[in-house]
């Protein structure tokens, strides 16, 4: 679609932004005494679907399956929406493979996403008709089976889906033609191979280890930055200080959280400025992940609540609203 | 029928095509703003609905130039100037240039403003009165060109 095509969406979303919950929202949502009280809030803000006494878990399904049926009524180019449902999908393929070769169930693990259900990923990994899968993902998906079969080593199993999930995003891209999808990918890989570091780092994980975890970025120096982190903790924050990351690096010394914050921040920032665009499916793109973020925080608030943390330690857990 | 009438009659014919076009374009972008607003906030369609009309009127303005020239020809009164000489015809093609030219640009453009304050009243429907100012901006090269347009086409003479 071209993007004059979209001025009834951009529209649309306009009028749909006035509902995104702001920064001041949900300092109030993180006030809240407890989860039954901030479920409260959110429903009577519109938040699940009418049902009372849902849960946080139903509430926030419903949210996720609201924001995923806009998609489709403001008829997103497919490229655009297979691009945005690419976490998704590889989080189910991962889910799936370990549920096959475990023979365990994890049936709530999985987003709601057809075609491409638990029963349908379950029915091709059995039957190993790895055809009937996109093309893209044929190969990691093969691989990562095996490797699974195998080893039973589910972190590996996790390595190879995930790489494959960022070799995807980096080549989406490296072929988008709008200019907000092309830096939510590229800057999707970036984010996500820095935090392969650091974790890797934390962990005491080898180089090796890293190179096969990450994927290559347009944006960093993915070799670089695994070197830095299988050196030491230091040499890491100073790569990334010294490669336009240095509030990456600043969170990092503040805590494990602020640095999960930035990650999420950082989203936040490239898709503001489509705020002001009038038509092209930028916009569209921008509500769709900040909606994503925003029922992210809302779960962090929610799970908080549940597990008794205090208002503070939520706070600090919380990420800025694109509302 | 002369090589002056025709040229006379294609300037007429471009003052109401490209003005139209013009004018087609803008209002069908705004329309599509429109309709998205009100698909989310009903109570917003007289708002909407005016900012969509604001491009409309270079189609108008058009029109108004193609029905002058037609009468200044003697196409409406039934006399004619079929015989009009060729340097007649071109100045009247010249005249009917500017409304035709402008039309379609500024509509064009006032469409494409008329969107961006769509989204304005969408955020904020009090900013309705700010929002109908800047597609109204662009309105000023419309009537400019309309003026020209009008006062050559009146004051060219044409020998009946």
């Amino acid at each position: 679609m071209r993007d004059s095509e979209y001025i009834y969406a951009v529209a649309r979303i306009r009028v749909k932004e006035k509902s995104l919950l702001t920064d001041a929202d949900i300092a109030r949502l993180t006030e809240a005494g407890d989860e039954k009280a901030a479920l409260q809030w959110l429903t009577e803000r519109g938040w699940g679907s009418g049902t009372a006494g849902a849960s946080a878990g139903e509430v926030l399904a419903a949210e996720e399956a609201k924001n995923l049926k806009l998609l489709h009524e403001l008829r997103v180019d497919d490229a655009v929406f297979s691009v945005l449902s690419y976490p998704q999908l590889y989080h189910n393929l991962k889910t799936a493979i370990k549920d096959v070769c475990t023979s365990e169930e994890h049936i709530g693990a999985y987003f709601r996403m057809d075609p491409w259900n638990r029963e349908n990923l379950m029915r091709i990994l059995r039957d190993q008709d790895y055809k009937k899968l996109p093309e893209a993902v044929r190969e990691p998906v093969e691989k990562a089976y095996n490797a699974m079969l195998t080893t039973r080593d589910g972190q590996l199993c996790d390595s190879i889906v995930d790489r494959a999930c960022l070799e995807a995003m980096e080549k989406a891209g490296d072929e988008a033609k709008n200019d907000l999808l092309r830096d939510y990918c590229h800057s999707q890989v970036a984010i996500a191979d820095i935090r392969v570091a650091v974790r890797a780092q934390a962990t005491g994980k080898p180089l090796r280890f890293m190179l096969d975890a990450m994927a290559e970025s347009c944006l960093i120096d993915v070799r670089r930055l695994a070197e830095s982190a299988a050196k030491s903790r230091e040499e890491l924050l100073g790569f990334l200080s010294g490669h336009g990351y240095a509030d990456a690096a600043e969170a990092l010394e503040q805590s494990p959280s602020a640095f999960e914050r930035w990650c999420d921040n950082r989203l936040i920032e490239t898709i503001r400025p489509q705020k002001t665009k009038i038509s092209s499916v930028g916009p569209v793109v921008a509500y769709y992940l900040g909606r994503e973020n925003e029922i992210r925080t809302v779960r962090i608030i929610l799970t908080g609540k549940a597990n008794g943390f205090g208002t503070e330690e939520i706070r600090e857990r919380v990420r800025e609203m694109y509302g | 029928m002369s090589i002056g009438f025709m040229l006379a009659l294609l300037g007429a014919a471009l003052a109401t095509i490209l003005a139209g076009m013009g004018s087609a374009w803008g209002v069908g972008m705004a329309g599509q703003a429109a309709a998205g607003v009100v698909a989310e906030d009903p109570d917003q369609f007289a708002k909407v609905l005016i900012l969509q009309l604001l491009p409309g009127t270079q189609g108008i303005y058009g029109l108004l130039v193609t029905f002058i020239t037609l009468s200044r020809i003697g196409l409406l009164g039934g006399s004619a100037a079929l015989t009009m000489d060729t340097s007649t015809g071109l100045a009247i093609l010249a005249a009917c240039l500017p409304i035709a030219l402008v039309g379609l640009v500024s509509a064009y453009h006032q469409g494409k403003t008329a969107v961006a304050s769509i989204g304005v009243v969408a955020k904020d429907p009090n900013q309705f009165g700010k929002a109908m100012l800047f597609p109204a901006m662009v309105e000023t090269y419309a009537i400019l060109a309309l003026l020209i347009s009008i006062l050559a086409v009146s004051n060219i003479p044409v020998a009946a």
